[in-house]
């Protein structure tokens, strides 16, 4: 049981907002944590791994980790920009966590990296990088599993794949998981819970059909292109053409909503 | 051309020695030094950091005579003045920014989340620093110990101010060339100054030539 009880000052990117969170993550739980950017998601991973100072508790297991250190938290992370080590190969970026060759064998051969195992990071795909960066995250058999948007540089094929070795990592090392994640895809797939924040507080909470299908008459939309009579849509990764009465304006870029009647 | 060669022959060659000896030597120390300094300034968010990084880099902006009259003060207790021993801790004081600043660089330069890693790993300040920080930061590790070898064979005003000229104890190259334009000994001291030019060329140039093919070869090593 994690029971997060924060509050820092943050210089977003509207200004100065506070970063106020008081949460509970049961033991084993995947938690989703979505929301726009600057909102403070990559900051609450970043206080719960011990890298940032805040105000208020970290309570772990019934322990108060104020004065944990970093090191001592048994965490695995994985950065949105990955932080590999690039002076080693991809399997000495796993040994240097933990010289366990078997777990990280076993690792590498989840994440499809054997063939690459030699290789040096500057040298491999943003999508290998994101494996690697996984792999390595589990080399210390975390207690807690924060993850950056993991999928986010991902072609779909691999996505669905990862999404598959994630869930089934999550399970096997029995660690409690906090992803970010702004698609709902993964969120639906993978999380038990999500929540969502703006400017520092969680706007919402509850399971991802709970918090996605508000109304499921309704669908959001972007206007990507404005014409005489019609517009395009773009809803998820769709694209739809809407005729419109010409009497109503729409600019690019404004978000809609759109509501169908069956 | 017979003179010239005559001269070439009994060109005595031992400030030059003197010379690397002090290099050398300041160079190892200064490593040992400003790598933990370096290394801390990097990652300290302390506000009395821009204290120490002005103290740091005063050798830069100060005369040397400044320097160099300080340190005779100081080492009149010590016994140190007009010795090599005395050259070697001056040089020390002179030449710190030359090795501090190029590795706080590289360091700061790093990717963040990289050394959050080692720190999630579980490895600490000094693990990260040697197998994960200095790897990572080679060209900076060279520039820092090439300019700092070279900034001390190139010393001129505290070397004089605090050595003199005491023949194979503190007659470093750049006093001997002095000594010779003295002496009106140009012949010599045209020798030794393109020697000193020739030297201090080519360890630019070798740490030129090793950071462009660091960078070039980082983007397409495959």
């Amino acid at each position: 049981m994690i029971a997060l009880k924060i509050n820092k000052a943050l210089c977003g990117a509207k200004g100065e907002m506070n970063l106020e969170v008081d949460l509970k993550i049961k033991q084993g739980e995947f938690l989703a944590i979505s929301g726009e950017s600057g909102a403070g998601k990559s900051t609450l991973l970043r206080i719960l791994a011990g890298l940032e100072k805040a105000d208020g508790e970290v309570i772990v297991n019934g322990q108060n980790w104020k004065d944990v250190p970093v090191q001592q938290r048994q965490i695995g992370f994985v950065f949105q920009d990955f932080g590999l080590f690039e002076n080693m190969s991809v399997e000495q970026n796993l040994l240097f966590v933990s010289n366990n060759k078997e777990l990280a064998n076993e690792l590498l051969n989840i994440t499809q990296l054997s063939e690459l195992k030699r290789r040096k990071p500057n040298t491999l795909s943003g999508g290998q990088k994101q494996r690697v960066a996984l792999a390595r995250a589990f080399m210390n058999y975390p207690k807690i599993l924060l993850l950056d948007e993991p999928l986010s540089a991902l072609n779909h094929e691999m996505r669905l794949k990862l999404q598959n070795d994630i869930l089934a990592l999550h399970q096997r090392f029995g660690c409690t998981t906090l992803m970010i994640s702004h698609d709902a895809s993964d969120i639906y797939r993978m999380a038990s819970h999500i929540i969502v924040m703006e400017l520092g507080k969680v706007i919402k909470e509850g399971t991802a059909k709970e918090v996605f299908s508000t109304n499921t008459s309704h669908l959001n939309g972007e206007v990507l292109e404005v014409q005489k009579d019609k517009i395009v849509v773009l809803i998820g990764q769709q694209l739809i053409e809407l005729k419109v009465s010409k009497d109503k304006q729409f600019n690019i870029g404004e978000r809609v909503e759109i509501q169908a009647n069956f | 051309m017979h003179e010239l060669l005559n001269t070439i022959y009994t060109l005595d060659l031992a400030p030059f020695a003197l010379s690397f000896k002090l290099a050398t030597i300041t160079t190892l120390i200064l490593f040992v030094v400003a790598l933990p300094l370096a290394w801390q300034l990097s990652q300290s968010p302390s506000k009395v950091k821009p204290i120490i990084e002005s103290l740091v880099s005063l050798p830069l902006v100060l005369p040397p005579s400044v320097l160099g009259f300080y340190l005779l003060v100081a080492f009149s207790s010590f016994d140190l003045a007009f010795t090599f021993k005395g050259l070697v801790v001056a040089s020390c004081f002179y030449s710190l920014p030359f090795m501090v600043q190029p590795l706080q660089g590289g360091f700061e330069s790093l990717n963040k989340n990289m050394i959050e890693s080692s720190y999630i790993a579980g490895k600490n300040k000094w693990v990260t620093l040697f197998r994960v920080a200095l790897p990572n930061i080679k060209p900076a590790l060279m520039t820092a110990l090439i300019i700092t070898f070279a900034h001390t064979v190139g010393e001129f005003g505290v070397v004089l101010m605090i050595g003199g000229s005491i023949p194979d104890e503190t007659r470093v190259a750049s006093i001997a060339i002095y000594d010779l334009m003295n002496n009106l000994e140009y012949g010599k001291a045209h020798i030794y100054s393109a020697i000193m030019l020739l030297i201090s060329f080519a360890v630019l140039l070798s740490v030129y030539i090793f950071n462009h093919k660091q960078k070039y070869f980082k983007g397409v090593r495959a």
